[in-house]
């Protein structure tokens, strides 16, 4: 029963997320001194009050948790929509359902999938496609050379998804948190749209800006 | 005109059930969705064969009984119950696919009946005031605000089709336990049990297989009372409040 309110809340928590780090992200356009400094910046966060990368750390521990409660609930709702209609109809029309409604679930694999490639890739450096390095501004900038253009279009596809599911998440995580009204739907609606557009075109910017030699 | 029937016949809740196809002609336009059915089981009945079950009660659009999926869409195209659906809203030549709701918690009785037993244990378990009755109050002892009348009068329209139900991805039942909550939560009378309620409810309704409502809008869209859809917004509202004062 509050499975949904447990997906809403982690929801909100992610997305906030995914605002700062596009913001970080976007940093790139400044140069490589002020992408690394703002890094190494997270890491002194707090600091002294909280010893070094220890801000980093309870955001990490903060996150992990969130998605972890995200996806057990994502996965035991869709198990029971599953269990709820087990005889399929033969013909079924789509009255007004939007289609960012359809690839949540989909969408939400995919995402998972693509959250690990990415620490992976860019905050271990297990997966070095570019070379390993000390310096994040030269991982990202080595990481999405035109020669790895499979890697951008890996990036390119998952962000796509990640605003497909903001665009219907932001919708249905206001509904479960009980702020849709009917005179705010149209808000509401346009909100949901807006974070899914700034967060696609914030987070595509960096990546594809390096692959097209923009920034090296 | 000539229309070509798809319907789903299922001889009881064990057979496994298929679609068989049925050609009619003659038909009037003027003729409601259930007339059809009912010419169509008496040309049945003169061949020896078992006319097809359906539900159907008022045929005025009141009682909820009568829904079957029409093309994919809860009640068919119209925005009203099946029996107020009518032939011209067809074309001569159409192919009609007739189903019956699709949820685990709706099992098909027979064609397209099936069981709605589990809307009637979740308002059991919390869609109800418990005053104490006597004679009738005064009209203007407990005064209520224009706008929240209207509203609970609004969702007070339910006729419990299960329209919502069927037309759900989850097959959540979501709307119509939000239209019970928010009429009595818009009322005085409703308060005293306003946060057990939702949760007794919502309990009732996972319980019966029900899946969970993911805000999709697709029972709003198909509901013949127009029930809205920020009712369910109303009752998340109402069961945040109740989970954090422990209830539940
Ligand atoms: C970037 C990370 C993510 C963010 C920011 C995010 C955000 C959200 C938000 C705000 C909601 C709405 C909550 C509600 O329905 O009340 C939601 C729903 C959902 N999320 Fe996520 N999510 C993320 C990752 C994931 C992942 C990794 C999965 C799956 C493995 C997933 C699966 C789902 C599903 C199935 C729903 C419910 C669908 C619905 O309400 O229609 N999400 N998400
Ligand atoms: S909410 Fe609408 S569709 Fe659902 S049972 Fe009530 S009247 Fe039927
Ligand atoms: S038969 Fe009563 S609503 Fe259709």
């Amino acid at each position: 029963m509050a499975l949904k309110s447990a997906m809403a809340v982690t929801g909100v928590i992610l997305v906030l997320y995914l605002i700062a780090h596009m913001y970080g992200n976007l940093k790139v356009f400044s140069g490589q001194e002020a992408f690394d400094g703002y890094a190494h910046g997270l890491r002194e966060l707090g600091y002294p009050l909280l010893p070094e990368s220890g801000f980093l750390w309870i955001a990490r521990i903060v996150l992990l948790a969130s998605v972890l409660i995200h996806i057990y609930s994502a996965v035991v709702l869709t198990l029971r929509a599953r269990k709820a209609r087990t005889d399929r109809y033969q013909v079924k029309k789509r009255v007004q359902r939007t289609y960012a409604s359809y690839t949540m679930r989909y969408g939400g694999i995919l995402i998972a999938l693509f959250v690990i490639f990415h620490i992976l890739h860019l905050t271990v450096n297990v997966i070095a496609p570019g070379g390993k390095s000390d310096s994040p501004y030269e991982r990202l900038v080595g990481g999405f050379q035109p020669e790895f253009w499979y890697v951008t279009l890996f990036y390119l596809a998952s962000v796509i998804a990640v605003g497909f599911h903001l665009r219907h998440g932001v919708w249905s995580g206001m509904a479960t948190l009980g702020f849709n009204k009917a005179s705010r739907q149209g808000k509401i609606n346009t909100v949901a749209m807006a974070i899914a557009v700034v967060v696609t075109v914030g987070f595509l910017l960096p990546p594809l800006a390096v692959t097209f030699g923009l920034v090296s | 005109m000539n229309i070509t029937l798809r319907v789903w016949r299922q001889k009881g809740r064990d057979d496994e059930g298929r679609m068989v196809t049925y050609k009619l002609t003659d038909v009037s336009p003027d003729m409601s969705f259930l007339e059809m059915l009912d010419v169509l089981n008496e040309k049945l009945t003169l061949e020896n064969e078992d006319p097809v079950a359906f539900d159907h009660d008022c045929r005025e659009g009141i009682c909820g009984a009568c829904g079957v999926v029409i093309d994919g869409e809860a009640h068919g195209p119209e925005r009203t119950t099946t029996c107020q659906l009518h032939m011209r809203s067809f074309k001569d030549g159409d192919t009609i696919t007739v189903e019956p709701w699709r949820a685990t918690a709706f099992p098909v009785v027979k064609d397209l009946v099936v069981d709605r037993g589990a809307f009637d244990r979740i308002i059991q378990a919390g869609g109800f005031i418990s005053a104490p009755t006597g004679t009738a109050p005064d009209a203007h002892a407990n005064p209520i605000p224009k706008p929240d009348a209207d509203r609970a009068f609004d969702a007070a329209t339910c006729i419990g089709c299960g329209a919502c139900v069927a037309a759900c991805p989850n097959a959540s039942s979501m709307l119509f336990t939000a239209a019970k909550v928010t009429h009595l939560g818009m009322l005085p009378q409703g308060q005293p049990e306003r946060a057990s309620r939702v949760v007794k409810m919502i309990n009732q309704q996972d319980e019966e297989d029900f899946g969970g409502c993911t805000n999709i809008g697709e029972c709003a869209a198909v509901c013949p009372k127009g029930i809205p859809l920020d009712t369910i917004s109303q009752l998340n509202r109402d069961l945040l409040g109740s989970l954090s004062k422990g209830i539940g």
